[in-house]
């Protein structure tokens, strides 16, 4: 495959982490918690998908749909039961941060107790063969992806920039307290935040089982953690950065496929990280929050 | 030469210029006041002084040495110590602890020692604690040294601070709005209580503080700064009535 | 008050050789049988490992997440040192701990200097990292057996080797957390930046911190790998490092009794409900959520069970009122 196919499909896959960035991203900007539940969201919709088309036989579109209200709500809820609280009583970062690896661990486990280890294969929904464009071969799938995120990505702008709600987002990221004082609500516009978030990591699952068929209870561990390497080398709390991070990790992961090996891939991943965190830990478009003193 | 000396300190966070061209002296022995509107500066001009922050231009001098772009730990160890204007006292360890704490760069004996209980151990520990109970003594806190320093009412929370700044045996005490929420009783209790530990400890204080009676009180010069400039200095007589300083604080008319 | 502190510390290490005389002798009688020693060997092992994770989370306030990666390394270590150097056990042994912990503090280091540079959530997920970068080369190397493990490591570790190592572990740790250098880790806890204005090296007592962490985790993995007598690099993964957070966290971060009593319980439990091993994790994580919820300091917080509050209590005086001596005051200390 020519380098530039590479790249195309790269894109393909890093929309998938794009959009499950843009959740990290979204969550770190309003309540700063790395969200470590996040990834496991995306196996929430995943299997959410699984269970309407498969066992339930749903039509295709209901089995999105579905899979995204379930996220969406799944979100919320977990944000209302385990974050909330501790959120609202100003705990300690590391209290949130193990509650958060709680929920994790939670999710993939109960998952495992419902459907085993092993994986599960969900058919193919929207393949239209190889798209061949002169010597690019570019998959179906990375078309539907990019396609999806970026349409994903402009509806967020405009929710986060043009809507009510997405001032209140914005203001409460800003400034709780002072957006609290101005009559926000700043309770619905971190639920809102999560269910957005959460959401958007179902259309990333959907896309996700489109791409690759097979699903395990811990497949939003690694995918999570690609997805959160690219929002912080996006920049965490940058929706931009997000989709570029996401983007940047997508064709990373491609080119060290086809150049160099499938193994190192995760090595590939974490050294990212690590060098990210180190060199520049505001990420590519991030901006540095220090404590005031 | 003067103990700690700003020579035109400034410093820009990215286009904003929060302080520019800060000149003062600071002399032995002397209690001066930093003053001036909300927003001023002043806590940045404190920041700077100890390292948190490094200036974009000019220098702080320590007994003629610069300190420009050492650690704050550094700068600490070397002679000033600072209060801060929203108490950052250790919550949830006692009141004792806090102002140990503040000894340990005093201290000499080694990670092995304190394993072992060595001699060095029992005895610079009790040195310790006997030098931070007459350092309480002083802010009336030697009753409460073992309660935790979160349940101390707000007043003795103050003074704690100061007690573990003092605990650092500085030569320069930079206290950040001491008196704030204090009672008239207790700002004049603390005004002695400074006035005390200056002659005692030999110390040399910058105060920033908005309680104006406070500063006039104990205050023998004066810094004014607005909009991160000075624009008055002097004696506490020659402060109150500039026209400058009434215009900063209160507004054109 | 010399006097009372001898005294004291005799009346310890009293306690101490009591109850190991106590075990011992039950053990060589078969009374406790070889499953239940084994159990045991566990818990002191599992003390081991919260007591030192409870210093980097518990008191210096970082949350590690890769504890069983130090743990592995110094396993590793030891295991291949024993396995090859051709001494006879009763030196190889002893040695092949120390090696094991010194081998993992070096890692500490490796990893402290870059990690501790970064904010909470960023270590955490640093931490969490290398913890899993370990456990893959490892995989992946040959000498030390690959995904397959290592194996035919002796059985040297005994009760009477793993009660010691863990009572020494509490110790130093207890002596650490009530000395100078202790009182500056927790500062750094407390409030990082008053604790530089302080005078504290922050950095210093960090990597000082996690290091001596790190430390004792390699002596736990050397313990473990000559207990076990086989090592498997997937047995330390995340899952093991989670389970040696939750001990830290339900028994209180800042509370060494706490870590003791939560080892023990949650090494024991799992034991006697086997059956119901699927649902372990599962359970965990809920007690994790729920301890953050409603008891976020755990079950002891940051006291600690101290024979002088029992004495004190037993004749009736009052709470003492500060700390007498170099205990870290506000709580009950020893």
């Amino acid at each position: 495959m020519g380098f530039l196919s590479q790249v195309i499909n790269g894109l393909g896959l890093g929309s998938i982490y794009a959009l499950v960035a843009l959740g990290y991203s979204m969550v770190y900007g309003i309540v700063q918690l790395i969200n470590f539940a996040h990834g496991d969201i995306i196996m929430v919709g995943a299997y959410a998908t699984y269970v309407l088309l498969v066992m339930v036989g749903a039509p295709l579109w209901a089995a999105v749909v579905g899979s995204i209200l379930f996220c969406t709500l799944a979100g919320i809820f977990i944000e209302r039961v385990a974050y909330h609280r501790l959120i609202n009583m100003n705990a300690p970062r590391i209290s949130l941060l193990i509650t958060a690896i709680g929920v994790s661990i939670f999710l993939q486990n109960l998952s495992q107790l419902i459907f085993k280890s092993d994986g599960r294969s969900v058919p193919n929904m929207f393949n239209f063969g190889t798209v061949q464009a002169g010597s690019l071969q570019i998959t179906s799938a990375a078309v539907i992806n990019i396609v999806t995120s970026v349409v994903m990505m402009a509806g967020l702008q405009i929710l986060v920039g043009k809507t009510k709600m997405g001032k209140a987002m914005r203001a409460t990221s800003e400034d709780a307290e002072a957006a609290k004082l101005m009559g926000i609500n700043t309770n619905s516009a971190i639920a809102f935040t999560f269910g957005v978030g959460s959401a958007l990591a179902a259309v990333g699952a959907v896309l996700y089982c489109n791409t690759y068929p097979m699903i395990t209870p811990y497949m939003g561990g690694l995918l999570g953690l690609k997805a959160f390497v690219a929002a912080v080398l996006g920049g965490i709390g940058n929706i931009p950065g997000a989709m570029l991070g996401g983007y940047v990790m997508g064709v990373a992961e491609s080119l060290t496929k086809g150049y160099i090996s499938s193994s190192f891939t995760d090595a590939v991943v974490f050294g990212i990280l690590i060098v990210v965190l180190l060199v520049k830990p505001d990420g590519l478009l991030g901006k540095n929050v220090s404590e005031k003193v | 030469m003067p103990l700690l000396e700003a020579k035109h300190l400034g410093i820009a966070f990215g286009g904003l210029r929060a302080l520019e061209d800060v000149n003062f002296k600071l002399e032995e022995n002397q209690i001066m006041g930093l003053i001036g509107p909300n927003g001023a500066g002043k806590t940045t001009v404190f920041n700077l002084l100890t390292g948190v922050y490094t200036p974009t231009e000019g220098t702080v001098e320590l007994e003629g040495k610069s300190i420009v772009g050492r650690k704050t730990y550094d700068i600490t160890r070397n002679g000033i110590a600072r209060t801060f204007q929203n108490i950052r006292l250790f919550k949830d360890i006692s009141v004792l602890d806090n102002v140990r704490i503040a000894m340990n760069s005093g201290m000499k004996y080694s990670l092995v020692s304190g394993l072992l209980r060595l001699p060095s151990y029992w005895r610079e520990e009790r040195e310790v604690t006997d030098r931070a109970m007459e350092l309480l003594d002083v802010f009336g806190l030697k009753n409460l040294s073992g309660s935790q320093a979160r349940n101390l009412p707000y007043g003795q929370q103050r003074k704690l601070e100061i007690a573990r700044a003092l605990a650092c045996s500085p030569k320069v005490l930079l206290l950040d709005e001491p008196a704030a929420g204090m009672n008239p009783t207790e700002t004049q209790e603390l005004m002695e209580t400074i006035k005390l530990i200056r002659d005692r400890f030999s110390i040399a204080i910058l105060l920033i503080e908005h309680d104006m009676n406070f500063v006039m009180g104990i205050c023998e010069h004066l810094i004014v700064l607005d909009y991160g400039r000075i624009i008055a200095e002097g004696s506490a007589d020659e402060i109150r009535g500039n026209p400058k300083v009434i215009t900063a604080y209160l507004g054109g008319e | 008050m010399k006097k009372k502190r001898t005294v004291f510390y005799l009346l310890i290490l009293a306690l101490v050789l009591l109850l190991y005389l106590v075990f011992a002798q039950l053990i060589d009688a078969k009374v406790i049988n070889r499953y239940y020693s084994g159990i045991i060997t566990m818990v002191c092992i599992n003390i081991i490992l919260a007591v030192s994770l409870n210093l980097a989370t518990g008191f210096l306030g970082q949350l590690v997440l890769g504890h069983a990666g130090f743990m592995s390394v110094g396993a590793y270590a030891a295991a291949l040192f024993t396995i090859h150097s051709g001494l006879p056990k009763m030196v190889s042994f002893p040695l092949a701990l120390v090696l094991g912990g010194l081998v993992a503090a070096v890692f500490g280091v490796l990893i402290g200097v870059p990690a501790l540079r970064l904010k909470g959530d960023y270590l955490a997920i640093i931490t969490l990292g290398f913890g899993e970068i370990i456990r893959v080369v490892i995989t992946n190397m040959d000498f030390t057996g690959g995904a397959r493990g290592l194996r035919g490591i002796k059985h040297l570790t005994d009760f009477t080797w793993v009660y010691f190592v863990a009572v020494l572990t509490v110790a130093a740790v207890f002596a650490f957390i009530r000395s100078r250098h202790g009182r500056a880790v927790i500062s750094i806890r407390e409030d990082e930046i008053a604790a530089e204005a302080s005078g504290i090296n922050t950095t210093y007592y960090k990597l000082l911190a996690f290091i001596i962490s790190a430390f004792f985790a390699g002596v736990a993995g050397a313990l473990y790998a000559h207990h076990i007598g086989v090592l498997i690099p997937s047995k330390f993964d995340f899952n093991y490092s989670t389970e040696i957070l939750v001990m830290v966290v339900l028994g209180g971060m800042g509370s060494i009794t706490g870590s003791i009593i939560a080892a023990v319980v949650l090494t024991i439990l799992p034991e006697f409900l086997r059956n119901f091993s699927d649902y372990r994790m599962v359970v965990y994580s809920v007690i994790l959520i729920c301890v953050m919820l409603f008891k976020p300091s755990g079950l002891l917080g940051q006291h600690e069970f101290s024979l002088v509050g029992i004495w004190d209590a037993v004749r009736g005086k009052g709470k003492r009122n500060r700390a007498d001596g170099p205990a870290v005051g506000g709580q009950k200390g020893a």
